[in-house]
Protein backbone atom coordinates (compact mmCIF):
# COMPACT_ATOMS: atom_id res chain seq x y z
CA UNK A 1 0.00 0.00 0.00
CA UNK A 2 2.75 2.29 1.02
CA UNK A 3 5.13 1.63 -1.93
CA UNK A 4 2.08 1.66 -4.29
CA UNK A 5 1.33 5.62 -3.03
CA UNK A 6 4.90 6.35 -3.50
CA UNK A 7 4.91 5.34 -7.17
CA UNK A 8 1.55 7.47 -7.60
CA UNK A 9 3.35 10.33 -6.07
CA UNK A 10 6.32 9.72 -8.20
CA UNK A 11 4.67 9.32 -12.20
CA UNK A 12 2.57 12.51 -12.64
CA UNK A 13 -1.29 11.79 -12.93
CA UNK A 14 -2.90 13.36 -16.65
CA UNK A 15 -5.90 14.91 -16.47
CA UNK A 16 -7.99 16.75 -19.46
CA UNK A 17 -8.81 20.15 -19.10
CA UNK A 18 -12.38 21.44 -18.56
CA UNK A 19 -11.81 24.11 -21.36
CA UNK A 20 -9.81 23.06 -24.12
CA UNK A 21 -9.57 19.16 -23.57
CA UNK A 22 -5.82 19.22 -23.82
CA UNK A 23 -3.82 16.47 -21.54
CA UNK A 24 -2.21 18.06 -18.29
CA UNK A 25 0.46 16.59 -16.22
CA UNK A 26 0.15 17.16 -12.45
CA UNK A 27 1.86 16.27 -9.98
CA UNK A 28 0.91 16.32 -5.69
CA UNK A 29 0.64 19.87 -4.95
CA UNK A 30 1.24 21.50 -8.39
CA UNK A 31 -1.09 24.08 -8.94
CA UNK A 32 -4.53 22.99 -10.60
CA UNK A 33 -4.22 24.71 -13.78
CA UNK A 34 -4.53 23.86 -17.52
CA UNK A 35 -0.95 25.02 -19.30
CA UNK A 36 -2.76 25.31 -22.61
CA UNK A 37 -5.60 28.04 -21.41
CA UNK A 38 -5.44 28.41 -17.57
CA UNK A 39 -8.22 26.75 -16.66
CA UNK A 40 -9.00 25.59 -13.33
CA UNK A 41 -11.41 22.61 -13.88
CA UNK A 42 -9.82 18.79 -14.61
CA UNK A 43 -11.44 15.89 -14.97
CA UNK A 44 -9.74 12.42 -14.33
CA UNK A 45 -9.15 10.23 -17.73
CA UNK A 46 -10.87 7.18 -18.19
CA UNK A 47 -9.76 4.06 -16.15
CA UNK A 48 -7.51 1.95 -18.78
CA UNK A 49 -9.12 -1.70 -16.76
CA UNK A 50 -11.91 -3.91 -18.72
CA UNK A 51 -15.53 -3.30 -17.29
CA UNK A 52 -17.60 -6.07 -18.24
CA UNK A 53 -21.23 -5.26 -18.62
CA UNK A 54 -24.52 -7.06 -19.52
CA UNK A 55 -26.44 -6.26 -22.17
CA UNK A 56 -29.76 -5.91 -20.55
CA UNK B 1 -81.04 -15.64 -35.59
CA UNK B 2 -81.19 -18.30 -37.87
CA UNK B 3 -78.26 -17.54 -40.12
CA UNK B 4 -76.34 -17.13 -37.15
CA UNK B 5 -77.03 -20.78 -36.37
CA UNK B 6 -74.99 -22.88 -38.60
CA UNK B 7 -72.42 -25.53 -38.29
CA UNK B 8 -69.70 -22.57 -37.19
CA UNK B 9 -69.12 -21.90 -33.35
CA UNK B 10 -69.53 -18.32 -32.84
CA UNK B 11 -69.53 -15.23 -30.83
CA UNK B 12 -72.31 -12.52 -31.54
CA UNK B 13 -71.41 -8.82 -30.96
CA UNK B 14 -73.43 -7.20 -29.43
CA UNK B 15 -74.13 -3.62 -28.01
CA UNK B 16 -73.24 -4.26 -24.68
CA UNK B 17 -72.45 -7.82 -24.62
CA UNK B 18 -70.86 -10.90 -26.03
CA UNK B 19 -74.04 -13.90 -26.75
CA UNK B 20 -73.19 -17.12 -28.39
CA UNK B 21 -75.06 -19.03 -31.04
CA UNK B 22 -76.03 -22.47 -31.03
CA UNK B 23 -73.95 -24.86 -33.47
CA UNK B 24 -76.19 -26.77 -35.60
CA UNK B 25 -73.66 -29.74 -35.44
CA UNK B 26 -71.07 -30.59 -32.57
CA UNK B 27 -67.72 -28.71 -33.08
CA UNK B 28 -64.44 -29.14 -31.39
CA UNK B 29 -64.85 -27.10 -28.83
CA UNK B 30 -67.82 -29.07 -27.38
CA UNK B 31 -65.01 -31.64 -27.34
CA UNK B 32 -62.20 -31.98 -24.63
CA UNK B 33 -58.96 -32.72 -26.39
CA UNK B 34 -58.45 -35.75 -28.64
CA UNK B 35 -55.76 -36.33 -31.05
CA UNK B 36 -58.56 -38.17 -33.43
CA UNK B 37 -60.59 -35.54 -34.01
CA UNK B 38 -58.22 -33.07 -33.96
CA UNK B 39 -56.34 -34.32 -36.66
CA UNK B 40 -59.71 -35.12 -38.50
CA UNK B 41 -60.48 -30.85 -37.88
CA UNK B 42 -57.77 -29.56 -38.24
CA UNK B 43 -56.82 -27.28 -41.41
CA UNK B 44 -54.14 -24.88 -42.29
CA UNK B 45 -54.15 -22.23 -44.72
CA UNK B 46 -51.50 -19.74 -45.13
CA UNK B 47 -52.70 -16.37 -46.89
CA UNK B 48 -49.96 -14.25 -47.24
CA UNK B 49 -46.10 -14.77 -46.63
CA UNK B 50 -43.58 -11.59 -47.69
CA UNK B 51 -39.98 -11.34 -47.60
CA UNK B 52 -39.74 -7.32 -46.56
CA UNK B 53 -40.87 -7.79 -43.86
CA UNK B 54 -40.39 -11.34 -42.93
CA UNK B 55 -43.71 -11.96 -42.28
CA UNK B 56 -46.29 -14.65 -42.40
CA UNK B 57 -50.15 -14.97 -42.26
CA UNK B 58 -52.14 -17.76 -41.88
CA UNK B 59 -55.29 -19.58 -41.02
CA UNK B 60 -55.79 -22.12 -38.06
CA UNK B 61 -58.96 -23.60 -38.43
CA UNK B 62 -60.65 -26.19 -35.79
CA UNK B 63 -58.30 -26.12 -33.46
CA UNK B 64 -59.29 -25.32 -29.93
CA UNK B 65 -57.92 -22.03 -28.39
CA UNK B 66 -56.02 -23.32 -25.62
CA UNK B 67 -53.97 -24.44 -28.60
CA UNK B 68 -53.69 -21.02 -30.53
CA UNK B 69 -52.48 -19.20 -27.03
CA UNK B 70 -50.04 -22.19 -26.68
CA UNK B 71 -48.33 -21.68 -30.24
CA UNK B 72 -48.62 -17.83 -29.75
CA UNK B 73 -47.09 -17.87 -26.58
CA UNK B 74 -44.18 -20.46 -27.44
CA UNK B 75 -43.63 -18.17 -30.08
CA UNK B 76 -42.79 -15.16 -28.19
CA UNK B 77 -40.86 -16.36 -25.40
CA UNK B 78 -39.73 -19.75 -25.58
CA UNK B 79 -38.18 -20.62 -29.35
CA UNK B 80 -34.73 -19.25 -29.17
CA UNK B 81 -32.23 -16.59 -30.85
CA UNK B 82 -28.86 -15.21 -30.38
CA UNK B 83 -27.99 -11.96 -29.10
CA UNK B 84 -25.53 -10.11 -27.70
CA UNK B 85 -25.45 -10.77 -23.83
CA UNK B 86 -22.08 -9.56 -21.97
CA UNK B 87 -20.06 -6.20 -23.06
CA UNK B 88 -16.12 -6.25 -22.85
CA UNK B 89 -15.26 -2.44 -22.52
CA UNK B 90 -12.28 -1.83 -23.20
CA UNK B 91 -12.45 2.31 -23.95
CA UNK B 92 -15.94 4.35 -24.19
CA UNK B 93 -14.84 8.17 -24.23
CA UNK B 94 -18.54 8.94 -26.36
CA UNK B 95 -21.33 10.62 -24.79
CA UNK B 96 -23.24 7.61 -24.67
CA UNK B 97 -22.82 5.87 -21.03
CA UNK B 98 -21.71 2.41 -21.18
CA UNK B 99 -24.34 1.25 -19.18
CA UNK B 100 -26.74 2.76 -21.97
CA UNK B 101 -24.71 1.75 -24.99
CA UNK B 102 -24.35 -1.93 -23.73
CA UNK B 103 -28.05 -2.03 -23.13
CA UNK B 104 -28.62 -0.92 -26.64
CA UNK B 105 -26.29 -3.73 -28.17
CA UNK B 106 -28.16 -6.26 -26.92
CA UNK B 107 -30.89 -5.28 -28.58
CA UNK B 108 -29.41 -5.18 -32.04
CA UNK B 109 -31.07 -8.11 -33.98
CA UNK B 110 -28.58 -11.03 -35.18
CA UNK B 111 -28.55 -13.21 -38.17
CA UNK B 112 -27.13 -16.03 -36.97
CA UNK B 113 -29.07 -19.63 -36.77
CA UNK B 114 -29.71 -20.17 -33.33
CA UNK B 115 -30.60 -23.98 -34.14
CA UNK B 116 -26.74 -24.28 -35.22
CA UNK B 117 -25.97 -23.38 -31.54
CA UNK B 118 -25.85 -24.89 -27.84
CA UNK B 119 -27.31 -22.98 -25.20
CA UNK B 120 -23.99 -21.83 -22.99
CA UNK B 121 -23.95 -22.63 -19.44
CA UNK B 122 -23.40 -20.33 -16.43
CA UNK B 123 -19.99 -21.10 -15.55
CA UNK B 124 -18.61 -22.31 -19.08
CA UNK B 125 -16.08 -20.17 -21.26
CA UNK B 126 -17.61 -20.13 -24.31
CA UNK B 127 -16.76 -22.42 -27.28
CA UNK B 128 -17.31 -22.48 -30.92
CA UNK B 129 -20.64 -24.06 -30.56
CA UNK B 130 -22.03 -21.77 -27.71
CA UNK B 131 -20.59 -18.21 -28.27
CA UNK B 132 -20.17 -15.83 -31.10
CA UNK B 133 -17.48 -12.68 -30.45
CA UNK B 134 -17.80 -9.74 -32.30
CA UNK B 135 -15.83 -6.36 -32.22
CA UNK B 136 -16.52 -2.70 -32.16
CA UNK B 137 -13.66 -0.52 -32.84
CA UNK B 138 -14.15 2.81 -33.98
CA UNK B 139 -12.46 6.31 -33.55
CA UNK B 140 -14.48 9.55 -34.83
CA UNK B 141 -11.64 11.98 -36.46
CA UNK B 142 -11.89 15.55 -38.01
CA UNK B 143 -12.64 15.25 -41.71
CA UNK B 144 -9.32 17.06 -43.40
CA UNK B 145 -9.41 16.10 -47.04
CA UNK B 146 -12.36 17.61 -48.45
CA UNK B 147 -15.54 20.22 -47.99
CA UNK B 148 -12.92 22.34 -45.77
CA UNK B 149 -15.74 24.94 -46.10
CA UNK B 150 -19.10 22.85 -45.29
CA UNK B 151 -20.48 22.87 -42.05
CA UNK B 152 -22.31 19.83 -42.44
CA UNK B 153 -21.37 17.16 -39.08
CA UNK B 154 -20.83 14.24 -42.36
CA UNK B 155 -18.16 17.21 -44.04
CA UNK B 156 -16.75 17.86 -40.77
CA UNK B 157 -16.34 14.24 -39.05
CA UNK B 158 -15.26 11.17 -39.95
CA UNK B 159 -16.86 8.06 -38.29
CA UNK B 160 -19.18 10.83 -36.28
CA UNK B 161 -22.28 8.12 -36.32
CA UNK B 162 -21.71 4.31 -35.25
CA UNK B 163 -23.79 2.18 -37.12
CA UNK B 164 -24.21 -1.88 -36.47
CA UNK B 165 -22.11 -2.33 -39.75
CA UNK B 166 -18.86 -1.04 -37.69
CA UNK B 167 -19.35 -4.16 -35.95
CA UNK B 168 -16.93 -6.71 -37.40
CA UNK B 169 -16.98 -10.87 -36.41
CA UNK B 170 -14.32 -12.66 -34.42
CA UNK B 171 -14.07 -16.10 -35.29
CA UNK B 172 -14.05 -18.27 -32.60
CA UNK B 173 -12.44 -22.11 -33.66
CA UNK B 174 -13.12 -23.48 -36.67
CA UNK B 175 -16.15 -20.88 -37.16
CA UNK B 176 -14.89 -19.35 -39.61
CA UNK B 177 -15.30 -22.50 -41.85
CA UNK B 178 -18.67 -22.77 -41.23
CA UNK B 179 -19.89 -19.26 -41.12
CA UNK B 180 -19.77 -16.11 -43.26
CA UNK B 181 -19.83 -12.51 -41.83
CA UNK B 182 -23.12 -11.94 -43.56
CA UNK B 183 -24.50 -15.35 -41.86
CA UNK B 184 -24.08 -14.42 -38.24
CA UNK B 185 -23.41 -10.42 -37.77
CA UNK B 186 -26.41 -7.83 -37.53
CA UNK B 187 -29.64 -8.38 -39.63
CA UNK B 188 -29.94 -4.71 -40.15
CA UNK B 189 -26.69 -2.89 -41.48
CA UNK B 190 -28.28 0.72 -40.10
CA UNK B 191 -29.04 0.47 -36.84
CA UNK B 192 -27.92 4.40 -34.87
CA UNK B 193 -25.43 2.63 -32.12
CA UNK B 194 -23.88 6.24 -31.21
CA UNK B 195 -23.06 9.41 -31.92
CA UNK B 196 -19.44 10.33 -31.54
CA UNK B 197 -17.47 13.77 -31.77
CA UNK B 198 -13.44 13.80 -32.99
CA UNK B 199 -11.61 11.90 -30.00
CA UNK B 200 -14.38 9.89 -29.04
CA UNK B 201 -13.85 6.48 -29.16
CA UNK B 202 -15.11 3.04 -29.14
CA UNK B 203 -13.36 -0.12 -28.04
CA UNK B 204 -15.73 -3.14 -27.34
CA UNK B 205 -15.89 -6.61 -27.61
CA UNK B 206 -19.63 -8.05 -27.54
CA UNK B 207 -20.26 -11.73 -26.94
CA UNK B 208 -23.55 -13.27 -28.30
CA UNK B 209 -25.29 -15.87 -27.05
CA UNK B 210 -28.38 -18.13 -26.85
CA UNK B 211 -31.49 -17.37 -25.10
CA UNK B 212 -35.28 -17.75 -24.97
CA UNK B 213 -37.83 -14.58 -24.76
CA UNK B 214 -38.74 -15.65 -21.07
CA UNK B 215 -35.37 -14.56 -20.31
CA UNK B 216 -35.11 -11.31 -22.34
CA UNK B 217 -37.24 -9.91 -24.75
CA UNK B 218 -33.87 -9.13 -26.61
CA UNK B 219 -34.06 -13.60 -27.47
CA UNK B 220 -37.45 -13.21 -29.02
CA UNK B 221 -37.23 -13.96 -32.33
CA UNK B 222 -40.59 -12.35 -33.34
CA UNK B 223 -41.21 -8.98 -33.71
CA UNK B 224 -44.62 -9.54 -33.20
CA UNK B 225 -47.35 -13.09 -33.23
CA UNK B 226 -50.83 -12.85 -32.28
CA UNK B 227 -53.79 -14.36 -33.54
CA UNK B 228 -57.20 -12.93 -33.62
CA UNK B 229 -60.62 -14.55 -34.51
CA UNK B 230 -61.77 -14.06 -38.19
CA UNK B 231 -64.79 -11.80 -38.14
CA UNK B 232 -67.84 -12.49 -40.25
CA UNK B 233 -70.62 -9.71 -40.75
CA UNK B 234 -74.13 -10.41 -42.22
CA UNK B 235 -76.82 -8.39 -43.46
CA UNK B 236 -80.13 -9.27 -42.11
CA UNK B 237 -82.05 -6.50 -44.85
CA UNK B 238 -81.12 -4.87 -47.22
CA UNK B 239 -79.58 -1.08 -46.57
CA UNK B 240 -79.62 1.36 -49.28
CA UNK B 241 -78.78 5.24 -50.43
CA UNK B 242 -77.16 7.77 -47.79
CA UNK B 243 -78.12 4.70 -45.09
CA UNK B 244 -75.62 2.37 -47.22
CA UNK B 245 -72.82 5.06 -47.20
CA UNK B 246 -73.15 5.41 -43.63
CA UNK B 247 -73.04 1.51 -43.09
CA UNK B 248 -69.97 1.54 -45.02
CA UNK B 249 -67.89 3.80 -42.68
CA UNK B 250 -68.93 1.94 -39.67
CA UNK B 251 -66.30 -0.87 -40.60
CA UNK B 252 -63.14 -1.03 -41.95
CA UNK B 253 -62.31 0.00 -45.81
CA UNK B 254 -63.23 -3.27 -47.88
CA UNK B 255 -65.24 -4.89 -45.76
CA UNK B 256 -68.81 -3.40 -46.95
CA UNK B 257 -68.98 -3.02 -50.70
CA UNK B 258 -71.80 -0.84 -52.33
CA UNK B 259 -73.65 -2.20 -55.63
CA UNK B 260 -75.69 -0.03 -58.36
CA UNK B 261 -78.73 -1.96 -59.23
CA UNK B 262 -81.82 -0.91 -60.78
CA UNK B 263 -80.86 2.75 -59.89
CA UNK B 264 -80.48 2.39 -56.66
CA UNK B 265 -77.35 1.78 -54.06
CA UNK B 266 -77.20 -1.25 -52.02
CA UNK B 267 -74.68 -2.47 -49.45
CA UNK B 268 -72.94 -5.55 -49.68
CA UNK B 269 -70.53 -7.37 -47.39
CA UNK B 270 -67.59 -7.68 -49.59
CA UNK B 271 -65.02 -8.90 -47.34
CA UNK B 272 -65.04 -9.46 -43.62
CA UNK B 273 -61.73 -10.76 -43.06
CA UNK B 274 -60.25 -7.63 -42.22
CA UNK B 275 -62.45 -6.07 -40.39
CA UNK B 276 -61.76 -4.59 -36.75
CA UNK B 277 -64.81 -5.38 -35.18
CA UNK B 278 -65.56 -1.93 -33.97
CA UNK B 279 -68.64 -1.22 -33.28
CA UNK B 280 -69.37 1.59 -34.58
CA UNK B 281 -72.68 0.64 -36.03
CA UNK B 282 -74.07 0.75 -32.68
CA UNK B 283 -74.06 4.13 -32.66
CA UNK B 284 -76.75 4.58 -35.79
CA UNK B 285 -80.44 3.31 -34.23
CA UNK B 286 -81.77 2.94 -37.61
CA UNK B 287 -78.69 0.19 -38.84
CA UNK B 288 -78.31 -1.79 -36.10
CA UNK B 289 -80.78 -4.26 -36.48
CA UNK B 290 -79.29 -4.61 -40.36
CA UNK B 291 -76.43 -6.33 -39.01
CA UNK B 292 -74.92 -9.58 -37.14
CA UNK B 293 -71.13 -9.46 -36.59
CA UNK B 294 -69.85 -12.37 -35.21
CA UNK B 295 -66.72 -14.32 -34.36
CA UNK B 296 -65.83 -17.54 -35.47
CA UNK B 297 -64.62 -19.40 -32.29
CA UNK B 298 -62.40 -21.95 -33.97
CA UNK B 299 -60.94 -20.00 -36.85
CA UNK B 300 -57.47 -18.44 -35.59
CA UNK B 301 -55.43 -16.10 -37.86
CA UNK B 302 -52.07 -15.97 -36.92
CA UNK B 303 -49.95 -13.52 -37.89
CA UNK B 304 -46.16 -13.65 -37.30
CA UNK B 305 -43.35 -10.81 -38.18
CA UNK B 306 -39.89 -12.69 -37.92
CA UNK B 307 -37.51 -10.33 -36.38
CA UNK B 308 -35.10 -12.10 -39.54
CA UNK B 309 -32.98 -15.05 -38.16
CA UNK B 310 -35.58 -17.13 -38.87
CA UNK B 311 -38.43 -17.21 -41.15
CA UNK B 312 -41.80 -17.57 -39.65
CA UNK B 313 -43.00 -20.61 -41.00
CA UNK B 314 -39.70 -21.93 -39.61
CA UNK B 315 -40.34 -19.99 -35.93
CA UNK B 316 -44.03 -21.88 -35.72
CA UNK B 317 -42.58 -25.82 -36.57
CA UNK B 318 -39.70 -24.46 -33.97
CA UNK B 319 -42.54 -23.91 -31.19
CA UNK B 320 -44.27 -27.14 -32.57
CA UNK B 321 -41.14 -28.62 -31.73
CA UNK B 322 -40.41 -26.85 -28.13
CA UNK B 323 -44.44 -28.30 -26.95
CA UNK B 324 -44.10 -31.67 -28.28
CA UNK B 325 -40.46 -31.84 -26.30
CA UNK B 326 -42.39 -30.14 -23.40
CA UNK B 327 -45.21 -32.68 -23.26
CA UNK B 328 -42.59 -35.58 -23.38
CA UNK B 329 -40.49 -34.64 -20.62
CA UNK B 330 -44.12 -34.29 -18.63
CA UNK B 331 -44.89 -37.75 -19.77
CA UNK B 332 -41.65 -38.83 -18.39
CA UNK B 333 -41.67 -36.75 -14.76
CA UNK B 334 -45.35 -38.80 -14.52
CA UNK B 335 -43.68 -42.05 -15.28
CA UNK B 336 -41.31 -41.52 -12.01
CA UNK B 337 -43.43 -40.57 -9.75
Amino acid sequence: MSSDSKETAKTPMVYICGECHSENEIRPRDPIRCRECGYRIMYKKRTKRLIVFDAR
Amino acid sequence: MDQVNDENPRIILGEHKITRNLPTTETILDQTFNIKSFKKSLRIVIVRYTDTPLEMEFDIIGMHPFLANTFRRLMLSDVPSMAVEKVHVYNNTSIIQDEVLCHRLGLIPLRADPRMFDYRSNDSEGTEQDTLEFELKIKCTWNKDENKDSSRVDDMYKNNNVYSKHIKWLPIGNQSETYKPADVGPIDDDILIAKMRPGHELDLKLIAVKGIGRDHAKFSPVATAFYRLLPDIKLTREVEGEAAERLKKCFSPGVIGLRHKEGRTVAVVENSRYDSSSRNIFRHDDLKDAVIMTKIQDHFIFSIESVGAMPPDIIFTEAVKILRNKCVSLLEELEQV
